[in-house]
């Protein structure tokens, strides 16, 4: 069965059998003002060689630098071993097979991946993975208010130290399903959730928290004392979580006093290269109570008739083909190729691996940022436990800062006060394995050069 | 064919009703229901104390084929579930009237249970559905 769209002939004949004329005719119950039609946005076709022309300019932009930017996408050393498997036939497919009689490959492979995930977040269950972290959690917002029974409320209770960007696709995806998210504010001097703004909640009926660790800042939270509130006041709780940093610190399984309800991350950093931002995947884990209100694709493993071992989708039941409207969620697939070259980095360096890579991360942020702090106006903001990111407040325009450091040739950081009117000169800095002792110094100098250079204009 | 206790009341949908001697109704699938399902691998059920009206769903039964909703026949408020549904969900497959029953209601109104179907009736719909 070949997987290439029907071609003019395939399409009269299909309609001639149908009885309708046109295309137009068979969809007319549609409202008209309903249908796609012509996409103002996208341009016309191009040839093969104008859209290489496009696509290597494109590319060329995002060359040769130095990137310190991390905010949610992170620069590893992809082993070469991790997509030269991953592009091999068998696996490489914009379709994503689900067949069991002629998929047990790619199914042993994404039952193989649930594995690893579950075994890096602590926690009992994982799907085959979502589009991305942010999306992600999206899914998890939903799947908490079906799933907290203890509480009426659609209302969910979000850390300010969430993603900015998550905050806004969560609320795309679920404000028209009039579910409210309401922030905790965080305290711009420690980085972490406010305590006693948080306290102000108790007593109020919210289906769920939200919480990330490490935080956007890097930072690390308190997340046993978080998460043991969360539940005391009968939520939910969530993590938004690193997979690299996990190996490092506590998983979200085992946070407090009964762990994570579900958790939730960018899986980008597990062998995807950053691409300039996409395609990544996410992935979603949950406690084994929780896993009829999963969303998306789930393998399992199982016998046929023979008594032979062979991997199978389940509990298919909560999906759309099945239930219909009233299906978990309307995602019928993974990020399957993202997914196959993450199972492919895990397996190659194992926990022991991730484990080295999180900490060489941790030990150039700490560098970088003690040899920053002897950097006269510069200050080094985050001061509690953190990962490998870091907040840098400037004596100068953040802006004006990272776009005179972009012209030596160094990616300066993510600039916070886009987001964060407190944390105005702010900006985000991470470094990860990929650094050498070089690459440090060359920031210290671009970042003296750019604050000398906009001292004398 | 399947079995239809006489003693029942029925929706065309196989939903099975039982008024007990105390008053209360016990409600469940039928033998035809769990027939049509295969193997049952989980029930998800009201909760105790919750009001639910006649026609409307009070729950869910999955197989590893499909999943239904359930139906109440009856209005009131539901004084239990069982239980053992959730350690072992194929009871609905082997004991359909006995253990396999789904939930208990506290009648609200007794009139709900004479727009119900006999056995013969709901026999009668069964048949016509398969045609």
């Amino acid at each position: 069965m070949p997987f290439i769209p029907h071609t003019e002939e395939d399409i009269r004949k299909m309609l001639e059998t149908i009885g309708a004329q046109s295309i137009d005719q068979l969809f007319d119950e549609i409202p008209s003002h309903l249908r796609a039609g012509a996409l103002d946005a996208i341009p016309p076709a191009r040839s093969e060689m104008e859209i290489m022309r496009l696509m290597s300019d494109r590319a060329e932009q995002d060359s040769g630098a130095l990137c310190f930017i991390g905010a949610g996408a992170y620069e590893h050393h992809i082993p070469a071993a991790v997509w030269d498997i991953a592009a091999r036939g068998e696996f490489m497919t914009a379709y994503t097979p689900y067949q069991a009689e002629a998929s047990q490959g790619t199914l042993q492979l994404i039952y193989e991946f649930q594995s690893m995930i579950t075994a890096l977040t602590g926690l009992d269950v994982s799907n085959a993975s979502l589009y991305d972290g942010a999306s992600g959690l999206a899914e998890a917002v939903l799947m908490a208010i079906r799933a907290n029974r203890k509480s009426k409320s659609k209302r969910v209770l979000i850390a300010g130290t969430v993603h900015p960007i998550y905050k806004k696709v969560v609320n795309s995806i679920v404000h028209n399903q009039k579910i409210e998210l309401v922030e905790v504010p965080f305290d711009p001097s420690s980085l972490t959730i406010d305590m006693a703004a948080l306290s102000k909640f108790e007593g109020e009926d919210f289906a769920a928290l939200i919480i990330a660790q490490p935080n956007f800042f890097g930072t690390l939270e308190d997340v046993h004392q978080l998460i043991n509130w969360g539940h005391e006041q009968k939520m939910l709780v969530v993590g938004v979580v690193n997979p690299t940093a996990a190996t490092l610190i506590s998983p979200p399984g085992e946070w407090g006093e009964n762990g994570a309800d579900i958790a939730v991350g960018e899986g980008q950093p597990m062998g995807i290269p950053l691409a300039s931002g996409g395609p990544y995947f996410g992935f979603i884990c949950c406690k084994q109570a929780l896993v009829r209100q999963m969303p998306g694709r789930i393998i399992g493993r199982t016998v046929d008739l023979d008594g032979k071992e062979g991997f199978a989708l389940t509990l298919q039941a909560r999906e759309q083909h099945i239930r219909r409207s009233k299906a978990t969620s309307n995602i019928c697939t993974n990020q399957g190729l993202a997914v196959t070259a993450a199972t492919i980095y895990m397996s190659l360096l194992g926990h022991e691996g991730i484990e080295r890579v999180a900490r060489a991360c941790h030990a150039n942020t700490n560098r970088l940022a003690g040899l920053l702090s002897a950097v006269s106006g510069v200050e080094v903001v985050s001061t509690g436990p953190r990962f490998h990111e870091f907040v840098l407040r400037l004596p100068a325009s953040s802006r004006l800062v990272l776009e005179h450091m972009e012209l030596q040739g160094v990616l300066g950081g993510y600039d916070l006060s886009t987001h964060y009117p407190e944390l105005e000169n702010c900006i985000l800095v991470c470094a990860t394995e990929t650094k050498t002792e070089q690459d440090l110094n060359a920031y210290v100098n671009a970042l003296e050069l750019s604050l000398k250079e906009l001292e004398a204009a | 064919m399947s079995n239809i206790p006489g003693e029942l009341k029925y929706l065309s949908s196989h939903e099975w009703v039982r008024v007990e001697a105390d008053g209360t109704a016990t409600i469940g699938i039928t033998d035809h229901a769990q027939d049509l399902l295969g193997d049952v691998v989980f029930v998800e059920l009201p909760e105790v104390g919750a009001e639910i009206n006649a026609g409307e769903e009070a729950g869910v039964v999955e197989s590893v084929k499909a999943a239904s909703d359930i139906f109440s026949p009856v209005s009131g408020e539901v004084l239990a579930i069982n239980e053992a549904l959730e350690e072992s969900p194929d009871l609905v497959n082997n004991e359909p009237y006995e253990d396999g029953w789904f939930f208990k209601v506290k009648l609200t109104d007794e009139s709900d249970l004479e727009s119900l179907l006999d056995a013969e009736a709901y026999s009668a719909a069964c048949e016509d559905e398969d045609h």
